[in-house]
C-alpha cells in the first residue's frame, strides 16, 4: 500500500482512540498538549519532557505514524537520498522520554475551557498548548488547483506520498518533456526549496532525459540564494532552466489538471509535469484555535507565547514571529525557547534569554552545497535578525562538498534532536 | 599501508606477519623531522612527548603496538571502543590506514580529519611518533609537542567557572547539527572536550580566527560566561 493520509486517518484513528482513552485520567502533573510533530513540535515535546523529569506529563498529537521531513525530501526526489531514510517515528519519544504519543487529527480546541478535540473523539485538557502544525495552502490560490488536484499536479510540499507521485511523474516524462514549477509567494516554507528542488529535477533529467526542459513560474521577483543558484544552473545545467517572473506574467498563472495545461498571462502550455506549490498558509488548528490573525499566528519573540492567548505557543512556519525564515531549523530553534519558556511557566525552572538561529542549505548538484543562515534575538516588537552570512558565488569545489557534507551532518543531528 | 608495504617489500625482500605487530624503528618508517612538521596538522588536539596530556584526542605516547580505546583516562568514542572489541591494534598497518581516512578505519570515530592523502606524510609522522612509543628513554627531551594557542586569553577569561544549567541552555542550540552522542557524520563532535579547549577555540571563532561562517556567528554573539558555561556542560556530557 502507497501512503496515504487518508487511509492513514482511516486505521489511525480506531487505534489511537483506544490508545488515548486513560491519558485524559488527571494525573495531578502540569499537562502540556502539543500538536503536530515535526521540527516544532516534536522538538519541543522531547524537550519539555526530557528537562522537566517526568514533572511535566507531555501528551504529542500528530497523524502519521512515520513523518517524512519536508527537508531533505529534495535530495529523495534528486535520487540522493532513499524515502525510508527521510522517514522517522516517534518510537523513542514515547518509550525514552514518556511522552504519550498520539496518533490523530486534533480537530477543535476550546480556548475557554483548556481542551483540544481529536478526531478519534478523546479530548485532551492542557495547562499549556503548543501548536506546530507547519502549513496549509491558500485556497483559490493558483486558479483551477486545489487540493483534490493533487495526484494529478502534486505540491510534494509536505513530504511523503507526494514526493514519491513526484518523482514518479519525473521518471515518467518522455523524452524532451517539460516539467513546470508553479513556484509559491513570499511568506512560505522553506525559502530556497523550490529552487534547491529545480537543482533536483534537473539533476535527474540531466541523466535520464537532457532534452526535458523545466519552466518555473514565479510570481516573487527574486528569490533565495539566487545568484548561487542562477551560478550552479548554468554551470551544471545550462539551457535546460527558464524561469518567467512576475515581469513576464509568472504572477498570473492559472492550471487545468484535467488538461495538464498551465495558462501563463493568457499563454496555454502543455506540460508533463506540473508541480504546483500554492500560497501558504498556518496549519489549520490555529485557524480552529482562532489565534491567527490574517494567515499566520502571531507570537511573543521572547517565549513563543500567542499574542492572542497566552496558553498557547506556536511555533516554525505557522508563526507570524518576525525574521526568521520558515524553516525546520528555525522550528526547531523557536521549540527549545518554548519548551523552556513552558517549563518555567508550570514548574518554576530557570528561564534564561532566548536566543534563535537558523541555517538552510541547498545542493544543487553532486557535491555542489551552498548555505544560508542568520542569528535573532528576541525583542519586544519580534525576532529580529541580528547577523548573518551566505555562501559565495565562484566558490572552490572542496569548499562546495564540505558544504554538502555539512548539510548531511545537521540532518542527522536535527532529527536526533527531534526523534531522541 | 599498501605503498608502504610494498616499500618494504622492495627494500628488505621479506616482511614477516610478525615483524608487522612489532613496531618499526623510526628510520625504517620514513622522515621523523619531517614527520614533526606534518604532526603540527595533529597537535591542534593531540600532544605528545614528555608531560603530553591528553586534549581533545589523547596523547600519542606509547601509542604504536596498543590495543585501540586502551589508554585509560581518556573517553574514547563509541565507534573506537567497539573497534577494540573487535580487536583493532595501533600496529604500522593500521595507523597508516586510520591517518589516510579516520572514518573508513573507524565508523563513528570523534577524530574529525579529513587524513593525509600524501602516503610520504603519514609515513614521516608516523616515523616522528614511533620515536615517542615503546622506550621512554628516546622521548626527544622537549616541550610536549601542543601548538601555541590559537588565541591568547586573558586570565580571567580562562578562570570563568560556567553555569552548568546555562550551558545546557545554550547547548540545546549547538545540538541542531552536533550530535549529542558524540557520533560525526559531516559535522564534527564536541562533547568530552576539556573546557579549555573548547573555551580557546570558541573564542577563536569569535576574534573570526578560525574560518567557518556558521561558527564564526554563533560564537560572535557569546559572552565570556556563556562560552565558559558551555564548555563546561560539554566537558561533563555523558
Amino acid at each position: 500500500m502507497k501512503l496515504n493520509r487518508r487511509t492513514f486517518l482511516g486505521t489511525g484513528v480506531v487505534a489511537s482512540a483506544a490508545l488515548s482513552a486513560p491519558m485524559v485520567m488527571a494525573s495531578g502533573k502540569p499537562r502540556v498538549v502539543v500538536i503536530g510533530g515535526g521540527a516544532g513540535g516534536a522538538t519541543a515535546a522531547r524537550y519539555i519532557a526530557k528537562d522537566s523529569k517526568g514533572e511535566i506529563d507531555v501528551t504529542l498529537v500528530e497523524p502519521s505514524r512515520k513523518y517524512y521531513t519536508c527537508f531533505f525530501s529534495n535530495l529523495y526526489i534528486g535520487g540522493y537520498r532513499s524515502l525510508s531514510s527521510i522517514g522517522h517515528t516517534y518510537g523513542a519519544l514515547a518509550a525514552e522520554y514518556g511522552i504519550n504519543v498520539v496518533h490523530d487529527w486534533a480537530v477543535d480546541v476550546d480556548r475557554e475551557a483548556k481542551t483540544v478535540s481529536l478526531a478519534g473523539g478523546s479530548v485532551l485538557s492542557y495547562d499549556r498548548l503548543v501548536l506546530s502544525p507547519g502549513i496549509d495552502f491558500v485556497d483559490g490560490a493558483v486558479p483551477g488547483w486545489d487540493v483534490t488536484s493533487q495526484n494529478k499536479m502534486p505540491h510534494a510540499y509536505k513530504a511523503g506520498s507526494q514526493s514519491e507521485l513526484l518523482k514518479a511523474q519525473i521518471d515518467a516524462m518522455p523524452q524532451g518533456g517539460t516539467y513546470c514549477m508553479v513556484a509559491p509567494p513570499n511568506p512560505f516554507r522553506c525559502p530556497p526549496g523550490p529552487y534547491e528542488r529545480i537543482s533536483m529535477v534537473a539533476h535527474v533529467l540531466k541523466e535520464k532525459n537532457p532534452t526535458a526542459k523545466i519552466l518555473i513560474v514565479d510570481p516573487k521577483a527574486k528569490f533565495s540564494k539566487q545568484a548561487l543558484f542562477e551560478e550552479g544552473w548554468a554551470n551544471h545545467y545550462d539551457g535546460m532552466i527558464e524561469r518567467v517572473g512576475p515581469d513576464f506574467g509568472g504572477d498570473n498563472v492559472s492550471v487545468d489538471p484535467d488538461a495538464m495545461t498551465v495558462n501563463i498571462d493568457g499563454e496555454v502550455t502543455k506540460v508533463d509535469v506540473c508541480n504546483v506549490i500554492p500560497a501558504m498558509k498556518a496549519g489549520k488548528i490555529c485557524e480552529m484555535a482562532g489565534v491567527n490573525d490574517g494567515n499566520w499566528a502571531p507570537v511573543i519573540a521572547h517565549t513563543m507565547q500567542s499574542k492572542i492567548d497566552e496558553s498557547i505557543h506556536v511555533l516554525g512556519d505557522a508563526s507570524a514571529q518576525g525574521d526568521m525564515p520558515k524553516s525546520g531549523f528555525s522550528a526547531n530553534s523557536q521549540a527549545k525557547v518554548a519548551a523552556m519558556a513552558v517549563r518555567g511557566a508550570l514548574t518554576g525552572s530557570k528561564v534564561f534569554p532566548a536566543k534563535f538561529s537558523n541555517t538552510c542549505w541547498s545542493l544543487i548538484d553532486d557535491n555542489d552545497g551552498i548555505k544560508v543562515g542568520a542569528s535573532y534575538e528576541a525583542t519586544d516588537e519580534k525576532i529580529a535578525k541580528t547577523s548573518g552570512f551566505i555562501s559565495a558565488t565562484g566558490e572552490d569545489a572542496a569548499l562546495r562538498q564540505s558544504t554538502y557534507e555539512e548539510s548531511v551532518g545537521w540532518y542527522a543531528g536535527i532529527t536526533a534532536d527531534m526523534f531522541g | 599501508m599498501r605503498k608502504i608495504l610494498s616499500l618494504f617489500n622492495f627494500a628488505f625482500g621479506v616482511l614477516t606477519a610478525s615483524l608487522m605487530t612489532l613496531p618499526a624503528h623510526a628510520e625504517d618508517i620514513g622522515d621523523a623531522d619531517k614527520g614533526a612538521r606534518v604532526f603540527k596538522k595533529c597537535a591542534a588536539c593531540h600532544q605528545v612527548g614528555a608531560e603530553a596530556k591528553d586534549r581533545v584526542g589523547p596523547h600519542l605516547n606509547e601509542v604504536f603496538g596498543r590495543p585501540a580505546a586502551a589508554h585509560d583516562g581518556y573517553r574514547y568514542s563509541e565507534g573506537l571502543r567497539s573497534a577494540a572489541i573487535d580487536g583493532l591494534v595501533w600496529d604500522l598497518e593500521h595507523l597508516d590506514a586510520y591517518l589516510e581516512n579516520p572514518k573508513s578505519l573507524v565508523t563513528g570515530t570523534r577524530m574529525n580529519f579529513r587524513g593525509l592523502s600524501e602516503p610520504n606524510d603519514r609515513a614521516n609522522v608516523l616515523a616522528f611518533l614511533r620515536q615517542y612509543s615503546d622506550d621512554p628513554s628516546n622521548y626527544p627531551e622537549a616541550e610536549p609537542t601542543a601548538i601555541a594557542p590559537e588565541v591568547e586569553l586573558a586570565p580571567e577569561i580562562l578562570s570563568i567557572v560556567g553555569d552548568r544549567d546555562y550551558g545546557e541552555y545554550l547547548a540545546s542550540e549547538c545540538s541542531t547539527c552536533h550530535q549529542r552522542d558524540g557520533s560525526d557524520q559531516g559535522i564534527p563532535a564536541i562533547v568530552n572536550w576539556p573546557a579549555e579547549d573548547f573555551v580557546v577555540v570558541m573564542h577563536a571563532y569569535k576574534r573570526k580566527i578560525r574560518p567557518h561562517p556558521v561558527m564564526q556567528m554563533m560564537a560572535d554573539r557569546l559572552s565570556n560566561e556563556e562560552i565558559a558555561a558551555l564548555a563546561v556542560y560539554f566537558e561533563e556530557l555523558e
